[in-house]
């Protein structure tokens, strides 16, 4: 697909400027933008439109013109993919459209549901309690990343799920590699594949033994593994999607989240003090404006379809920009600008669709939980390192920072 | 004017943003797909509902006022 009129074309995914770990697009990048719709050229040596509009966003994402499913040719791929293994993409739903998507996700609804989460908001306050009384108990200096933002939500989802925390280290790793569009290939595949295969063993554990047990693993085999609704390849596959983005995802939130209120006194003071409410709209606000999807949604059309003005043709690439539809200033005043008092709930961090995150009320309720516990437990908490030096994820399909170095 | 308020149950995704929006008209069932708690939200803010329309992913809600 490469030719000379692509070579021309913006490389994406784009950049933090060095000194701005929030801002997803560096000025020059946004100059090389010709407008809302527009052609970027991808590490793969392919292109993909890309769509950077709230409104048109949001049009794609509900379009049923678009597919989901990375191994159609064509798809706009950021890395090489690894050779192909079918048994790998088994279960893993957020790449399958219409019914096939649709039969595997409404078997998890019920989990993540709003009122379940609130169920579990005391489990997620423990955890995090928990991750602070090892944090102040080892004394500072620390990292912030290594010591809290990944182990608490590594922490919920392992028992939400039913995984034994104990073996973090070895699906933290392979999680990270997953993501990373860095990543060697054959790497990627080997990390899927170990991940399937423990996985596979301990819900073969589960199955075997005579109580499954209540997590949701264990009702999954009880209510619909049992009842042969879903087959073992497919719960392998959907337990590793839910364990790989429970991990990254409000782990990397939680890294910005805190590096951005360290920098803002007034605002850290007041999620100290003020109220649930209040904190429910910070994180609405920190979810518009870090957007940690960096490198957006990737579909491919499969008709011809009028995009924010554009005909995009049935086979070719469109990548939804969530981080720029987020500082769209027809929907947010000031949209570059942090406000965390401002109504944002109109943000896109979630996706939108029906890909739509099945995990935002787990996702929203420990970022409210952990970030005001942290910030009463901890006040005096500062920064021990240049914020314009930190080591940022440019290039994890999660965006996020791999260090915070902090002391209290 | 009242509002009249539907929800395509087989559209439904169980995202739970309107729970979330108005968790006093919207529930979800034991599925997580939405239930219509009232179907004629009397005194309930215009402007919520319409952000439980604009917010679902889905398209599964319709507000339609008479």
């Amino acid at each position: 697909m490469a030719d000379v009129l692509t070579d021309r074309l913006p490389l994406f995914p784009f950049r933090s400027p060095d000194e701005d770990p929030f801002t997803p697009v560096t000025t020059a990048d946004r100059r090389h933008l010709d407008g809302p719709v527009t052609r970027v050229r991808l590490p793969t040596g392919g292109w993909t439109w890309l769509v950077t509009r709230h409104a048109d966003v949001k049009q794609m994402l509900r379009s049923d013109a678009f597919s989901a499913d990375m191994t159609r040719p064509g798809f706009p791929l950021l890395r090489t993919p690894p050779p192909a293994t079918p048994q790998n993409r088994r279960g893993g739903f957020i790449r399958m459209d219409g019914e096939e998507h649709l039969r595997l996700r409404r078997m998890l609804t019920a989990e993540f549901m709003i009122k379940n989460v609130r169920r579990i908001e005391p489990l997620i306050a423990d955890v995090v309690d928990g991750a602070l009384d090892a944090l102040d108990g080892a004394g500072a200096p620390a990292d912030l990343v290594a010591t809290f933002a990944l182990p608490v939500p590594s922490l919920v989802i392992c028992h939400l799920l039913g995984v034994p925390y104990a073996d973090h280290a070895f699906f933290q790793q392979r999680s990270a590699v997953m993501l990373d569009q860095g990543a060697d290939p054959l790497a990627v595949r080997d990390a899927a594949t170990s991940l399937r295969a423990y996985l596979g063993g301990l819900i073969e554990t589960k199955r075997t033994s005579g109580r499954p047990g209540d997590d949701l693993l264990g009702r999954l085999v009880s209510d619909r593994i049992r009842t042969g609704e879903l087959e073992i390849g497919e719960l392998i596959g959907m337990a590793l999607l839910l364990l790989i983005a429970g991990h990254e995802t409000t782990a990397n939130m939680i890294g910005l989240s805190v590096l951005l209120l360290l920098q803002r006194p007034a605002v850290w003071q007041r999620l100290r003090e003020g109220t649930d409410a209040d904190a429910d709209t910070l994180v609405e606000e920190l979810l518009r404006y870090l957007t940690i999807i960096r490198t957006g949604l990737p579909r491919q059309a499969i008709r011809d379809v009028q995009i924010g003005g554009r005909l995009i043709r049935a086979g070719e690439p469109a990548t939804a920009l969530l981080s720029l539809a987020n500082r769209d200033a027809e929907v947010f005043d000031d949209a570059d600008e942090f406000d965390p008092y401002r109504q944002a709930h109109q943000h896109l961090a979630f996706g939108f669709g029906v890909h739509q995150c099945i995990g935002q009320p787990l996702a929203r309720a420990e970022l409210r939980i952990a970030l005001t516990r942290l910030a009463r437990r901890l006040p005096g908490l500062a920064l021990a390192a240049d914020p314009a030096a930190l080591p940022k994820r440019d290039m994890s399909i999660v965006y996020g920072l791999a260090e915070l170095p902090v002391t209290w | 004017m009242s509002a009249h308020v539907r929800a395509d149950r087989d559209v439904c995704i169980g995202a739970g943003n309107c729970v979330m929006t108005l968790g006093s008209v919207f529930d979800q069932d034991d599925d997580g797909v939405v239930v219509v708690l009232q179907p004629h939200p009397d005194g309930v803010d215009p402007e919520l509902l319409q952000r439980a329309v604009v917010m679902c992913p889905a398209g599964a809600i319709t507000v339609t006022t008479t």
